[in-house]
């Protein structure tokens, strides 16, 4: 029977109960839908709900509206199907054609997706804005206060969505751990980026980083050495920014105080030993330091990167900063980009865009931020770099000491057994 | 047959003028309960609200006052977010259908299983209680292999619903239980079935009119969910009105401004529940 | 007026009568269906990831970590939290209920205790443990607690700020349901306030009652926002390891134990719907 006939019947029946009440037709024809309503004697319910109901128009009301949202959504275009490049595939911009040709690409894609990059963090925010006024390509920014691991975890799961996150700023360890979701890309700049900061194929690239301090309020005067945050001036003021078994900046602040105890990379008791002693004499805060704990006065001292406890970013006037003489331990992230991006030219252009020695360009923008560039040495060299804000950077004395993957993940096994104790 | 009334309500035929004896102690006994219990229940909800909107009225130095964390609400360049008010309204559609598609779920199958399928009752029960048991941050591990899925047919923030309808649930059901066992659903139904009602009417016209506080509730509490939730948009990379106003507040080093969203998103939606328990209560007075 | 069905000239059709109905489980099959999709399914994974290692084996053996002493330490510390702010928040609830529900209906404080209710029982996470912070916290406007920082008073204090509210809206339609006309019989028989309650009034609500409580504990259990704001350089209860497991991004991180955790709170609260389901008999035995 044809679709035709078929609702037509559902039609009378729909309508044939009239004022009088239900009345059943003779012999139903074998239409589908009609049968099995009439069979287990639904047919009454459906023709109460749907035409004779004084809630139809709100069924019918909501209906629509389901249909209208998912309908109407837009479903972004995936990418540009009429170049012949595929910048997905290019390794340099020189392969690909070219920086002319890379920014068509790039403004035809329109958008970039990016994650876990929070405004206030080394300056991203005029970054991002920065880069959308320059390529007029639309920037989404999700999950701002994720960790990198959330934001690998992202690109897994939305693998294969125009959602998945584009390019990603991770710590190192994580990078390390997942290269097979990147694609390999040298920026133009690349000879400019040291060799032990950066993976020979191009899978991943140091971008800044900084060194470990302490930030702390002026009511505390001037802090010359650590062993001054036992003193009973400090009670329940000493924070951390996260929990050193999840977070890589707390780790890095428990090794400060380790390697400025005595201790070596390899070896993060000594550091667990200070903080047990902090919280012995009531001096340890367990609150996770954020903007607003800080302004409110609840974590007068944080453990934290220097460009993150730069007054500014802090938003807390006279803001000081101290990092123990001696004591350079540094961190850098790394970028790296999703092999299966959806916007592949805009995630390229964007890292043309941060490796650039432009003076508005993402190195200088950083060193703005407070953070330490990777290519800073070369940039001081050349010239191209911003020396006022250079000499604004904190000053670090003593040979610089990068945690390697197993040191971290040696101090990491050693928190999680005994993080607890020290500090519980 | 003796008026369904209830302990809210004063009986129709109420005496005039004030109750005297036994009555008017009692009454004035639970005057006093009442307005002691209000007193310290406001004030125990109310102070740190205050504290918190204190906080967000702040200066760059305490003690000072400003309203620039307000201001920022309306006045930020979002670097990389979309506008507030998209924010909002795809919110309020998220909140409108879902409440719709809960009603229609759990309403009819929970007077269905009262009245024909008791021994499902627990399962329901079990199945309703599920999804608070298990963290969102787990939860999303799951729900993104579905989320990729229906990403092929819409990329809303709209299609957050059906996640939102689950989560739901286990309020949503606890009022409408609370709701059901007040009144005699098997008298009610047979009732209405013995003069020729459909199913439809005997669910939409004769019982849940008599649930109306539970359905009522069930409806604020999933509204006040779907404005509140923040976490499962967030890890699945949506932008709901709290992830908008959570990206606001980390989009400036004034730490106020985190409050100043929280306290105003408090507001809004006290404002909206405010609005709809109008809704509820509306031709009470015309009974007689 | 006959319910037998008849056709215009009169005749009864041959199926009139003898209609197969559907067994009646079958009007719950939509509402299953939608659960099974959207919240079985997601479960499933994440069950499924608990007993897998990381390169994707099978490894059953994961299921004994939960006996690990460090893990039960978790489990127990969430038991705590959950019971104690469950138990506070139903009594306060019930309490601000009673007095909410035994008020005018149309009165402006229920409107407002129900809109307000409403906004805060969804009210959570880093805003509130702020406010408490900068209420009672190290340098509170009001005072300084010194049990602030103890487990599980000072987070159990901050969890009743929303279990209160949300027992508030799932208590009261059963308070509502409560007739007048049973109080005014027991005083008949005088009985006094004390003999209703026990007797009468107590067992009456007390499934839904119990019923709040469920839910009031199952919402603390997977809380852990508000929690990780408060302080997370412990981990008191399972969801903060769950979120640590699902975030470390000092190569701590593991799916399979985050899931395994989560299998755990399942399991959890399997067994206390266990007792539930047991009081719930002993409760509802006289009813029906």
């Amino acid at each position: 029977m044809s679709h035709a006939k078929r609702f037509s019947c559902i039609y009378h029946a729909f309508s044939a109960g009239g004022e009088e009440g239900w009345r059943p037709s003779p012999a139903p024809p074998p239409g589908m839908f009609r049968a099995v309503a009439i069979r287990f004697g639904m047919g009454k319910f459906l023709e109460e709900a749907l035409v004779r109901s004084p809630y139809r128009f709100a069924f019918a009301g909501v209906a629509a509206a389901v249909l209208l949202a998912t309908g109407c959504s837009s479903s972004s275009s995936s990418g540009s199907s009429g170049s012949s490049v595929n910048w997905a595939n290019e390794t340099s911009v020189s392969a690909g054609g070219g920086m002319n040709a890379l920014v068509t690409a790039a403004k035809k894609e329109g958008t970039l997706n990016v994650i876990a990059l929070p405004p206030t963090w080394a300056n991203y925010g005029t970054i991002i804005n920065t880069f959308e006024k320059k390529y007029g390509i639309t920037v989404n920014s999700t999950l701002p206060d994720g960790t990198s691991q959330q934001e690998v975890d992202a690109v897994k799961q939305e693998n294969g969505s125009p959602k998945a996150p584009d390019v990603l700023d991770i710590g190192l360890a994580v990078a390390l751990a997942n290269t097979k979701l990147f694609a390999p890309y040298e920026v133009s700049t690349w000879s400019d980026i040291p060799a032990a900061q950066k993976d020979p194929s191009g899978l991943w690239y140091e971008d800044y980083g900084g060194y470990m301090a302490i930030g702390y309020e002026s009511k505390f005067g001037t802090i010359t050495s650590l062993s001054q945050l036992l003193t009973p001036k400090f009670k329940g003021a000493v924070a951390l920014n996260g929990n050193p078994t999840a977070a890589n900046a707390a780790l890095n602040g428990v090794m400060l105080a380790n390697l400025a105890e005595g201790g070596t990379p390899s070896n993060i008791s000594k550091g667990v030993a200070f903080f047990h002693q902090l919280k012995q004499v009531g001096n340890f805060n367990p609150i996770s330091a954020t903007g607003a704990t800080i302004k409110a006065g609840s974590t007068p001292v944080v453990f934290n990167w220097d460009y993150l406890n730069l007054s500014s970013y802090v938003g807390v006037p006279g803001w000081k900063v101290f990092v123990p003489s001696g004591v350079a331990l540094g961190g850098y992230y790394a970028q790296a980009i999703n092999k299966n991006a959806p916007h592949p030219a805009a995630a390229r252009l964007w890292e043309e865009f941060l490796y650039s020695q432009a003076s508005t360009g993402g190195q200088n923008l950083w060193l703005q931020g407070g953070a330490r560039p990777v290519e800073q040495q070369a940039m001081t060299s050349a010239g191209t770099i911003d020396t006022s804000a250079a000499t604004a950077l904190p000053t670090v004395s003593g040979t610089p000491v990068f945690l390697s993957q197993s040191q971290s993940s040696d101090a990491a096994t050693y928190l999680a057994t005994n993080w607890a104790n020290a500090v519980g | 047959m003796a008026a369904l009334t209830s302990v809210g309500e004063t009986p129709i035929a109420a005496p005039a003028g004030r109750p005297r004896g036994m009555q008017a102690g009692r009454r004035r006994r639970l005057n006093t309960f009442r307005y002691v219990v209000f007193t310290l229940f406001g004030a125990f909800f109310l102070i740190p609200l205050l504290a918190m909107l204190r906080f967000s009225l702040e200066g760059a130095k305490l003690g000072t006052w400003s309203l620039s964390a307000w201001r920022q609400i309306a006045s930020y360049q979002g670097s990389g977010i979309p506008p507030l008010l998209s924010s909002i309204e795809i919110t309020l559609e998220l909140a409108v259908i879902t409440c719709a598609v809960m009603l229609v779920l759990l309403v009819p199958t929970m007077i269905w299983v009262q009245l024909r399928v008791r021994w499902l009752t627990r399962t329901i029960e079990v199945l309703c209680l599920l999804p608070l048991t298990i963290p969102a941050i787990v939860l999303v591990v799951g729900l993104g292999e579905i989320y990729n899925r229906i990403q092929r047919f819409s990329l809303s923030a709209l299609m957050l619903f059906w996640i939102y309808v689950i989560l739901a649930l286990p309020y949503a059901y606890r009022a409408l239980a609370a709701g059901l066992g007040g009144i005699d659903v098997k008298t009610l139904s047979e009732a209405a079935r013995s003069l020729g009602a459909s199913w439809f009417t005997v669910i939409v016209r004769v019982i849940a009119p008599n649930m109306r506080q539970g359905i009522l509730n069930a409806v604020l509490l999933t509204f006040s969910l779907v404005l509140g939730e923040f976490t499962i948009a967030y890890l699945l990379l949506y932008t709901n009105l709290q992830v908008e106003l959570y990206s606001i507040s980390r989009n400036t080093p004034n730490a106020g401004v985190l409050f100043s969203t929280s306290f105003a998103a408090l507001l809004f939606a006290f404002a909206l529940l405010m609005i709809l328990s109008y809704a509820g209560r509306g031709r009470r007075r015309s009974r007689g | 007026m006959t319910v037998a069905a008849t056709t215009k000239t009169g005749v009864r059709p041959s199926w009139a009568g003898r209609r197969p109905h559907a067994p009646t489980w079958v009007g719950t099959v939509p509402f299953l269906a939608y659960v099974a999709i959207f919240l079985l399914w997601p479960t499933g994974i994440v069950v499924v990831d608990a007993l897998k290692n990381p390169n994707g084996a099978w490894a059953f053996s994961n299921i004994s970590e939960l006996g690990n002493p460090l893990v039960r330490d978790y489990f127990i510390g969430s038991f705590k939290l959950c019971l104690l702010s469950a138990a506070a928040g139903a009594v306060f609830g019930a309490i601000l209920a009673y007095a909410v529900a035994s008020g005018d209906p149309d009165g402006l404080i229920r409107r407002l205790y129900i809109a307000v209710s409403g906004v805060l029982a969804q009210f959570g996470g880093v805003t509130l443990a702020f406010a408490f912070l900068v209420t009672i916290g190290p340098v509170g406007l009001l005072f300084h607690a010194s049990w602030y920082f103890d487990f599980p008073w000072g987070i159990g204090l901050i969890y009743t700020y929303f279990q209160i509210p949300l027992m508030v809206l799932v208590f009261m339609p059963a308070i509502d349901g409560l007739k007048v006309q049973w109080r005014e019989a027991s005083e008949n028989l005088g009985s006094s306030a004390w003999q209703y309650w026990r007797y009468v009034g107590g067992p009456l609500l007390a499934p839904a009652f119990l019923g709040g409580a469920l839910l009031l504990f199952a919402n603390a259990l997977s809380a852990f926002a508000t929690i990780q704001a408060w302080e997370n350089q412990i981990a008191y209860i399972v969801p903060q390891q769950i979120s640590t497991a699902m975030s470390s991004e000092v190569g701590l991180s593991s799916v399979n134990e985050a899931s395994l955790l989560a299998l755990g709170l399942v399991i959890m609260v399997a067994v206390v719907m266990t007792i539930y389901a047991l009081l719930q008999r002993r409760a509802a035995r006289w009813l029906r």
